[in-house]
């Protein structure tokens, strides 16, 4: 029989039990009248024999099938009937629920949409991310020549795309701005399988040098600047003075999102380039690459096929690609970073919290337990089973569940996109977060599971006495061992807290370090903008772009509120890096690029000193006479110097670095020694190559210099506001040429704030779960303390009758309450020091087993429980000793 | 639901098998069948017998039918199932190893 037919056959069996038991009724009278009976007494004692005629009914329905649907659709009702009417307990049990259910659903969506969905292109397992490793980066840049070279020589992959990030001014069309773009090669978006929303995509050979300047634009772009309009195709838009052909537009719902990769509006392909560098193998110009695996073939496979490939290279060209392999990894991977741990962490601290919320509402229904003996008591009288009363209870608890569950998938969905809009946070694939099916089931099974493990435990106790004790009105006979739970309850609870409250700890300490770091520089007042310069400057020859860099220097310099200026053309601080390759002079020239010494490179005006107040040891920094016309010369930092000149004074020695050999001998002075800076951040910094070098702006080579012509970056150190700075700097910029675009601007405190964005993110919401947690474990103990005094109140009375003090009642009640909280924080603190070693990768400066912090958080906890006993605890004192004596 | 009828809870399952080996019956005349051929030292409670009743339909040992009795009253039959008929013939094995068991201790002892 099926579920549906018993179902609707419920009705009917009712009322067959019913006419059964009637019959059988009757059979009896009968026979009592047969044997010699009155009629009206033969039925009396035919009813009695029978007993309770429910109880059997009861019964039976139990013993028969189909039963669980029906009872469940009573005591669903029952259930309801009961929540209604004790109101205050239901919203609050409902609310607990709805905070740690809400905060896991909100957790799992970002989990889901981040780590578990897959990327949504057609066979993602097949897309890796390709990078060239290299003795100082793992994944390092990929030179075009070489990408050439593998794309050529593999055999196990049907496609191999490279992109490299870049920006175009757009001109003649509006007022002149600053597009973000990509270079990229012909496969690149046939290769995820992307198809363009009008139009088409490269095609291979349109991406070589020398090809005809093409574009494709996003949907964003296409609506933006041409209304949509279909007869975009074949149009010409000018990017920084060239002529571009527009062949597509991307779909808007193109999404994606790597280390090396942005959406952008515009891509160009690669060929287009204007860097001389573009053909040099050895060069490393920040170009990184994705591929298709074929069909079948794992990247085991696709890893040994390129180190065949490069090891080919290796020998054909050793002097640029000794050394240089292919590091080839699962696309989702590269694009989720170190995100993982971080929301398995968080995914971890609010199972805590659920955790929590689950033994407060149990705590409740404890407590309530007792309020509703009596009413259990009767129903088993009336002869309900024990495992039925056990449904019954379960019913409701998982109504409250589930109520909960609702409540919290609505404030689940709110938290999550406010979260994602207001918390500093680079979240990869953020876009894909929110509500799916995955999603909904992981609440339901929540709510329902939370409801049975809440339901359970409370369920199980509260029909122990049942029978034997609760008629009789001895309620205080049951309690204790509900006394022994409830305490159990609350240990659990302030354990929980602490080791949420500790790893929050350990977060705002490892963020106090940060913060408290010395970045090398000070970051404050310090604003950085790029600037891009008329397209009349493209094609310039060196000098042109020598001079209109000193006249840009000039300009910004005068203008009000800046107070020092300079123009970074390499690396900058946290933001952009470059690197450059020297030996020491005297030294035998290293067979290949990647045996000589690698540093950090810094390009910049005699003022960058002066913009980011960065210590000078010895020797001097730059002057304007260090110029193209002379002697060429470097500064370095305290690491380069301690770890290339040892103890030897570096003032006055000669490095000769590899891509400045056109300057007079070849060779470079050092003429000082600055302090080393945090080039990659607060925390990450010593992880990576930490030597640094300092070049004058206006000594750089002629190919270097022209490059200027597509863009340069400046900082300048400012008084009063940065927006108002930048509006001043923007005048200047206009008044020079109104088609010079400046753009990016950002404050040295915001990228060094972004940088450590990923800590902020977890502190804040691991703070976030702790408070939670605190709040609810402090709902949880303060309850217990209440319902302990209410217990003992006549106890209380009887104590002050024979002379207690108020101060002896609230150190009994405190001390009751401390001694849980006491062992709570004990088996807590054990719990953190062991768990709080799972988040070391996400420490800065104090080790997990932080003393201050393990010293400082029992104690905010006890701080806390301590109010939450204290309240009830004042409640106690003022028991009337006559009131409390006469209730008996 | 004293301590006594959880004890007779087994048997008496037996006993309603044993009963309806013979041919199908109402619930009424199988508690007086039991009370006679037991010659009234087996007092069946109905809030035991219907429950079990049920209990063995819903293990499919036994099926019920309604029809007409006697005097044309309508009632409801239970008869054996061939998945009873062999529970019966296991029980009533069990039964008399355990109750020669029994029996010899009672006797030496």
């Amino acid at each position: 029989m099926s579920f549906l037919q018993r179902w609707f056959r419920r009705g009917s069996s009712e009322q067959e039990i019913s006419d059964e038991l009637r019959d059988h009724l009757e059979r009896q009278t009968d026979a009592n009248i047969a044997a010699g009976i009155p009629r009206d007494e033969a039925r009396r004692q035919a009813m009695l024999q029978f007993g309770g005629a429910e109880a059997v009914k009861e019964d039976c329905r139990e013993q028969s099938s189909g039963f669980w649907l029906e009872t469940l659709w009573s005591d669903v009702r029952y259930g309801v009937r009961m929540m209604a009417r004790s109101p205050g307990f239901t919203i609050v049990a409902i609310l607990t629920l709805a905070l740690g259910i809400g905060a896991n659903t909100a957790i799992f969506s970002v989990v889901n949409g981040v780590l578990l969905n897959p990327l949504p292109f057609p066979h993602p397992e097949e897309l890796v991310s390709l990078s060239e490793s290299k003795p100082n980066f793992a994944t390092g840049s990929i030179s075009y020549l070489n990408f050439r070279d593998w794309q050529r020589n593999n055999h196990t992959f049907s496609a191999m795309a490279i992109s490299r990030q870049i920006s175009f001014s757009l001109t003649g069309s509006g007022e002149a701005e600053q597009l973000q773009a990509e270079l990229l090669s012909s496969d690149y978006f046939s290769l995820l399988g992307v198809k363009p929303v009008l139009g088409r995509m490269f095609v291979p050979g349109e991406d070589e040098v020398g090809a005809a300047p093409i574009v494709l634009i996003s949907a964003g772009l296409w609506k933006r600047k041409f209304g949509s309009s279909p007869d975009v195709l074949g149009r010409t838009i000018t990017l920084d003075g060239g002529g571009f052909t527009i062949v597509g537009v991307i779909p808007a719902d193109f999404d994606l999102s790597t280390r090396s990769f942005r959406n952008s509006e515009i891509y160009v392909p690669i060929g287009q380039w204007k860097n001389n560098f573009l053909l040099n193998r050895g060069a490393g110009l920040g170009i990184h690459g994705i591929a298709r695996l074929r069909p079948g073939v794992s990247i085991e496979q696709a890893r040994a096929d390129m180190d065949e490939v490069t090891r080919n290279l290796i020998a054909a060209y050793p002097d640029t690609d000794k050394g240089i392999g292919a590091a080839v990894r699962p696309l989702k991977q590269d694009m989720l970073g170190e995100v993982m741990p971080l929301l398995l962490l968080l995914l971890g601290a609010v199972c805590f919290v659920l955790l929590i919320a689950c033994v407060n509402v149990a705590n409740l229904l404890l407590a309530r337990s007792t309020s509703r003996a009596r009413e259990f008591a009767i129903r088993a009288a009336l002869g309900a089973g024990k495992g039925r009363l056990i449904r019954q209870l379960l019913t409701e608890s998982i109504l409250l569940g589930i109520a909960g569950g609702g409540l919290g998938l609505l404030l689940a969905v709110w938290a999550t996109r406010v979260a994602l809009q207001h918390l500093p946070v680079t979240l990869p694939r953020a876009a894909g977060v929110g509500l799916d099916a995955r999603v909904l089931l992981f609440t339901i099974a929540i709510s329902v599971g939370v409801g049975i493990v809440f339901g359970l435990v409370p369920a199980l106790k509260s029909l122990k006495p049942v029978l034997q004790v609760t008629l009789n009105e001895s309620g205080r006979g049951g309690s204790g061992t509900r006394h022994r739970t409830q305490s159990i309850f609350v240990v659990v609870e302030m354990a929980l807290a602490l080791v949420l409250l500790a790893g929050a700890g350990l977060m705002v300490r490892t963020l106090a370090q940060l913060w408290s770091q010395d970045p090398g520089f000070n970051p404050r007042n310090v604003l950085t903008f790029n600037l891009s310069p008329s397209p009349s400057l493209m094609n310039s020859n060196a000098e042109t772009v020598r001079a209109f860099s000193r006249e840009l220097d000039r300009r910004i310099a005068a203008t009000p509120g800046v107070q020092a200026v300079s123009m970074t053309w390499a690396a900058l601080p946290m933001s952009g890096d470059d690197e450059d390759v020297f030996w020491l002079d005297g030294h035998p020239k290293p067979a290949s690029q990647n045996d000589m010494n690698w540093a950090v490179k810094y390009v910049v005006d005699p003022d960058y000193l002066e913009v980011m107040q960065i210590r000078l040891r010895r020797g001097r920094f730059f002057t304007p006479q260090d110029n193209e016309h002379a002697p060429s010369v470097a500064v370095i930092d305290d690491t380069l110097a301690r770890k290339y000149f040892g103890s030897d004074d570096p003032i006055g020695k000669r490095i000769r670095l590899k891509y400045n050999k056109e300057m007079d001998d070849g060779t470079t002075e050092i003429v000082g020694v600055v302090d080393h800076v945090n080039q990659w951040g607060l925390a990450s910094d010593a992880q990576n190559l930490q030597a640094q070098i300092y070049l004058p702006a206006m000594q750089m080579s002629d190919g270097f210099t022209v490059l200027v012509s597509n863009g340069t970056s400046a900082v300048v150190r400012y008084a009063g506001s940065a927006p108002g700075i930048i509006d001043s700097i923007r005048d200047t910029s206009r008044k020079m040429n109104s088609e010079q675009v400046v753009y990016g601007e950002q404050t040295m405190e915001e990228i060094i704030s972004d940088s450590i964005s990923d800590r902020k993110f977890s502190m804040v919401l691991l703070g976030t779960f702790a408070a939670l947690a605190l709040l609810l474990s402090s709902i949880g103990i303060y309850g217990v303390i209440s319902y302990l005094i209410g217990e003992r109140t006549h106890e209380i009375g009887i104590r002050m009758a024979l002379g207690a003090q108020r101060k002896d009642v609230l150190t009994l009640v405190l001390g009751e309450g401390m001694k849980l909280v006491l062992v709570g924080a004990a088996i807590g603190i054990a719990a953190a020091l062991g768990l709080s070693r799972l988040m070391a990768g996400m420490l800065y400066g104090v080790s997990a087993t932080d003393p201050l912090t393990f010293a400082a958080v029992p104690i905010v906890l006890l701080g806390v429980a301590m109010l939450a006993c204290y309240i009830p605890a004042r409640r106690a004192m003022r028991v009337d000793p006559m009131t409390a004596l006469r209730y008996e | 639901m004293t301590a006594s009828t959880e004890v007779l809870q087994g048997t008496l399952d037996l006993l309603i098998l044993k009963t309806l080996a013979l041919e199908a019956m109402h619930g009424w005349g199988i508690a007086q069948r039991i009370q006679q051929v037991s010659r009234e030292m087996l007092q069946i409670q109905q809030g035991s017998l219907y429950p079990a009743l049920y209990r063995l339909e819903r293990k499919g040992l036994i099926r019920a039918e309604w029809g007409a009795s006697d005097n044309n009253r309508r009632a409801k039959f239970y008869s054996l199932t061939k998945k009873g008929r062999a529970q019966l013939e296991k029980e009533l094995a069990d039964w008399e190893r355990l109750s020669s068991a029994v029996a010899l201790i009672l006797q030496r002892v």
